[in-house]
This record gives C-alpha cells, structure tokens and sequence, in this order.
C-alpha cells in the first residue's frame, strides 16, 4: 500500500500540470476576444478608412494616400500640430521641473510630509473635465477669483480677459495640465531619488559636499533615467490633451489653441470627414510611436 | 521600488549625515532651514488646494451671489439652492448620475472579469504563444483612446452599440485591459502554486482550487484594478462626448458641458460648482481611502519591467 501513494501521487500531479495547461489557455480567449473585437478591428479599420472618403452617410470612395496628401497641404491640420507641439514643449519641462521641486521637498521623513505628498497629488485623482471647469470659473473674467485676487493685491486694476488671447490662453491651459498631472511626475521622481543607495551620499557628505552640491554633482545625474521617463510620460500626456483646450477656449479665438485631438475630434464628428479624421489619427499615432520607443528605451536602459 | 505617499523611508536616509548642533549659530541655521521648509510647503499645499476649496464655498452660497461680479470669497450666505437646481437640471440629476455609475460599474465588472481569467491563465504555466497572448493582450496600451476615436464611432456603430452605455463601457474596458491583465499576472504569479496544489490533492478541481486558494489571496491585485476601472470610466470625457448623442444617455462630465451651453448662453456658476463637486468628491473620498491601491497602480502601469 505504502509503494503506491507516491506512484498515485505523481499521476494525478501530472493531470493537474497538464488540464491546468488547458485551462490557462481557454482561459485568456474571453480577454483576447474582447481586445480584438474592441481594438484590433478598429485599428484595422483605422487604417482602411484613412485611405477612403469616408462620410458618415453616403458612399465611401476609395482615395488611397490622397487624405495624407491633402493632411500636409491642410493649413488648419498644421497649424493644429503646432499648437499641441507649443503646448508640449511648454507643459512637458514644466511637470518635470515642478515635479522634481515637490520630489525634493517632501522626500524625506519628517512630521506631516505624508499630508502634503497627498495634498499634491490630489488634483490627479479627479478628472480632467471637472478640473477644466474649475479653471474656466476661476480665471472668468466677471466672477473669477483670480481677477479679484490680482486687483486684491493691487497687481492689476483692470479685469483680464484671460482666454480671449491666445498667449494667456495657452498660459492657463499650460497652468491647468501643470496643476493637474504633476503629482504623478512628483510620485515617479521621489522614487528615482529614493532608488540613489544611500551610501553615495554619506560619502559625498563626507567629503564635505554641500546640500546644492549634492543635488548638481550626485542626485540629479544619477536620477537622469527616472527623469527621462517622467519626461516622456509627460510628453505624451500634454500631446493627448483635449479638455483644457476645449473647454477653457473651445479651441479659440479662431482655431489659434485648435491642438490635434480637437483636430481629430472636429473633423470626424462636427464635419464628418471620418476618413480624413482617421488620416490625421494615423498620423497621430505614428507620432504617439516615436514618443514610445524613446519611452521604452529609457526603461530598458534604466533596468540596466 | 516602495514608494507611498503615506509610508515614509525607514530610516531617513536621504538627508546628509545630521551635523551635531554643537554651536548656536548652527542650531540657529537649522531652525531657518526648517522654518523655510514649511513656509514653503505650505503655501504650495494651498495653491494646489485653492481651486478645490473655492469650488466648495461658491457651491453653497446663492445662486445669485454665485454670479455676483465682482465675486465673493466666502459665502455670504449659505445656501443648498445649487443643490435643488442641479438636482432637477435637465433630465433630473438621477438620470446622469445613473448612467455615471452604471457606466463605472459595467466597466468595472467586465475589466475585473476578463483581466482575473486572463491574468490567471498567463501566471500559472507557459504555453505555446503565451508570451504572444500576454503582448497581444498589453497591445491596447499603445494607443491611447484619443486616437482611436472615429474608428470606435464606426465600430461601435456596425455593432448596433451606437449612442449606448454599454458600448461605452465595452470601450473603457478595452482601455483597462492591458493594465488589469498585467496586475493579475503579477498578482497570481506571486501566490505559490503548492497551494492550490495542494488544494487539489484534498480534492478540489483545478479551477476549484485557482477560485478557493488563489483568489482569495489575489484581493490586493483585484482593488487595484477595479480602483482604476472605475476612476476611468467615471471620469472619461472625450469618448463620453462622442459616442453619446441623446440626452438622457449623457454621463456627469458631460453633463457637466450641458451647463455650460445650456441655456441663451449664461453659465449658471454655482449649479456649475455643484456638478464638479459631485464628480470630484467619490473620485477624492476614494482615493483618500484606498491611497495605498491607488499609488501602487500607478507604479505598476508605468516602471514596468
């Protein structure tokens, strides 16, 4: 009796092995389903519609690249590319900077510090259309605080009309991404600061290194990975914007704050042009591309 | 890496070795540095918390004083008359707010359903192509919603799913299911398999023992997964806008943009507050809550290795 225990015993682990294989995979099917009916299919059909006339109603003519020709001759489509560049190049070093500010401050265990890290990364957590508004009202010229705090403190005496130019239009919807996203920035960077083994400190505290000189000489360089990634994580945060534009200016005055999405968005659902809409995605996504593979690179090379 | 907002390091490694106060000048220094600090702090603490807290006081004072020019700061009255106007705003707020949570919790459930079965079945053994799944499966990450918008309009259309929550959800589904699979992954392969194993010598069927043994103690993983299901489809705006067309269809962000337009143009401000108010505080009580779920998520969905 007691010989056969273990021969029964190796049976039945074997047939769990073997239907537990089985299993796993029927198991992933449901998932992998679901991801090719909701995004491998629109993918494909992305990729078929940007090389069609495409209206919502009515025939679809096939073009072949003739919607990427006319995107680069298309002023409003370039134009709207360079407002959501503008808007990267200004939000993206910002989040950074602002987040390795915060990341400083609230590195370290002190009384309280826990409080503050959330008080930063609150606005994070509600979304992005509730944020947009609170802004609308605050920088509102005839009820927003921000003109009566000015004039409160005598900086201006006249009310500003902050979202009918373009520059402080841009300005506040810079200060609402800004306000918004940089408690995650401040998340990732305290981690790279945190991942700095402690002995390369001490031992440039040592050597006599002050607090700044630690910071430029030690921190900063060996944190330069970490900041890369926050980088591109902004990047592509402030390129996929939509609501601060849209709902802080509506894209205004003229299409002067008009970034990509809007583009896209009013294109395919305002005139209809689904297929031209889907051309310029194509071509969002490609740049979406680019902005990855850099992301991915500087993950790897921080694993090494 | 452990990083939290509410843990802090074990030891406070990060600060120069402390110079011991042996004179009063550098003792004096000391408690400069420190008053700076929290000067600092401080003031930043109420710029970040400025906009919500205004939101709160002009959401209870009157809807006249709401859009008094030049305004107020504080509440010269307190007065619940935004509630009552937001409360029969349009179709009634009920309507919106059910769409709201019945859109989260469609989301939810089929995000933690797909991504628990998937997750388990990539974390237990390797099969032929299982590293193809498990990419296939990340595949959705890459392109983010934005950019794939006017193909979901035509998709969803083809499949009758046009201008429905439904759909919507199956949408906001797609989005999470490269993060969810990838956390359920993670969260199964660190369970040991002796003891569903072990589960199974007592007699137990081999799901039998995946469902007793493992999900149970998958709980983490499964909050954490659920917690970002439900912050995106409470809070989308952009697909929301979209794929919705009829009135009594429209989740709360979008009702939010209803107001706005509503109606001869004049923004009604402190029924405005009101709706940001309801769509922030789940989002904030939630995320006070399960702080912990919710920084480590973050972590997962982006130092990913």
């Amino acid at each position: 009796m007691t010989l056969h225990v273990p021969s029964l015993m190796v049976r039945r682990r074997r047939s769990f092995a073997s239907r537990r294989r089985t299993i796993s995979v029927l198991l992933t099917l449901p998932a992998l389903a679901f991801v090719a009916v909701f995004f491998f299919i629109p993918l494909a059909v992305m990729m078929w519609m940007s090389l069609n006339e495409w209206p919502l109603l009515g025939d679809k003519r096939f073009l072949g690249v003739g919607n990427y020709v006319d995107l680069f001759g298309d002023a409003d489509f370039l134009h709207a590319l360079a407002v959501s560049s503008v808007f990267v190049l200004l939000a993206a070093p910002l989040t950074v900077l602002i987040g390795l500010g915060l990341a400083l401050l609230v590195k370290a265990r002190r009384r309280g510090v826990s409080v503050l890290r959330s008080v930063y990364f609150l606005p994070l957590v509600i979304g992005f259309a509730p944020a947009a508004y609170i802004w609308l009202w605050l920088l509102n010229p005839d009820v927003g605080l921000v003109n009566r705090i000015l004039q409160d403190i005598g900086v201006s005496s006249t009310s500003i009309q902050w979202l009918v130019h373009t520059g402080t239009a841009i300005a506040a919807a810079v200060t609402l991404y800004v306000w918004k996203t940089v408690g995650f920035s401040m998340l990732l960077l305290m981690g790279g600061i945190q991942a700095i083994p402690p002995e390369i400190r001490e031992a440039a505290a040592m050597d006599g290194a002050g607090r700044w000189r630690t910071l430029i000489s030690i921190t900063l360089p060996m944190m330069k990975r970490t900041i890369a990634l926050v980088l591109v994580f902004s990047t592509v945060g402030a390129f996929l914007v939509f609501e601060p534009f849209y709902i802080l200016t509506h894209g205004g005055p003229g299409n002067s704050t008009t970034g990509i999405v809007q583009w896209i968005f009013s294109t395919s659902f305002f005139d209809y042009q689904l297929g031209y809409g889907a051309a310029g995605s194509v071509v969002l996504l490609a740049v979406l591309i680019v902005f990855t593979t850099f992301q991915l690179r500087a993950m790897r090379e921080e694993q090494t | 890496m452990t990083i939290s907002l509410t843990r802090t390091l074990p030891d406070d490694r990060l600060a120069p070795a402390q110079p011991i106060a042996s004179t009063p000048r550098r003792a004096r220094r000391r408690r400069l540095v420190g008053l700076l600090w929290w000067s600092t702090c401080l003031i930043l603490a109420c710029l970040f918390l400025f906009p919500l807290v205004m939101v709160l006081l002009t959401s209870v004072k009157t809807p006249a004083e709401a859009v008094s020019s030049p305004p107020t700061y504080l509440p010269r009255t307190v007065s619940f008359a935004n509630f009552v106007n937001l409360w029969h705003a349009d179709q009634g707020l009920t309507v919106y707010l059910g769409n709201s949570i019945f859109v989260s919790v469609a989301t939810v459930v089929m995000t933690l359903v797909l991504s628990t079965l998937a997750g388990y079945g990539l974390s237990r053994v390797r099969f032929r192509g299982s590293t193809l799944v498990f990419l296939l499966l990340l595949a959705p990450m890459m392109v983010p919603i934005q950019a794939l918008l006017t193909p979901l309009y035509v998709t969803l259309l083809n499949l009758d799913l046009r201008d429905s929550l439904f759909g919507l959800a199956c949408i906001y589904t797609m989005s999470q299911i490269p993060f969810g699979t990838f956390v359920m992954r993670n969260a199964f392969a660190s369970i040991p398999a002796e003891l569903e194993e072990a589960a199974w010598v007592d007699g137990c069927g081999v799901l039998d023992a995946a469902r007793r043994v493992s999900l149970r103690l998958a709980g983490p993983g499964l909050a954490t997964v659920a917690l970002f299901a439900f912050f995106t489809a409470w809070n989308e705006f952009l697909a929301a806008l979209v794929l919705l067309s009829t009135d009594d269809n429209f989740t709360v962000p979008v009702l939010l943009q209803n107001l706005i337009t509503g109606q001869l143009g004049t923004i009604d401000w402190g029924m405005l507050q009101v709706g940001v108010m309801i769509t922030s505080i789940p989002c904030i009580v939630i995320f006070l809550l399960l702080q912990r779920y919710y920084v480590e998520g973050l972590l997962a969905g982006s130092v990913k290795s």
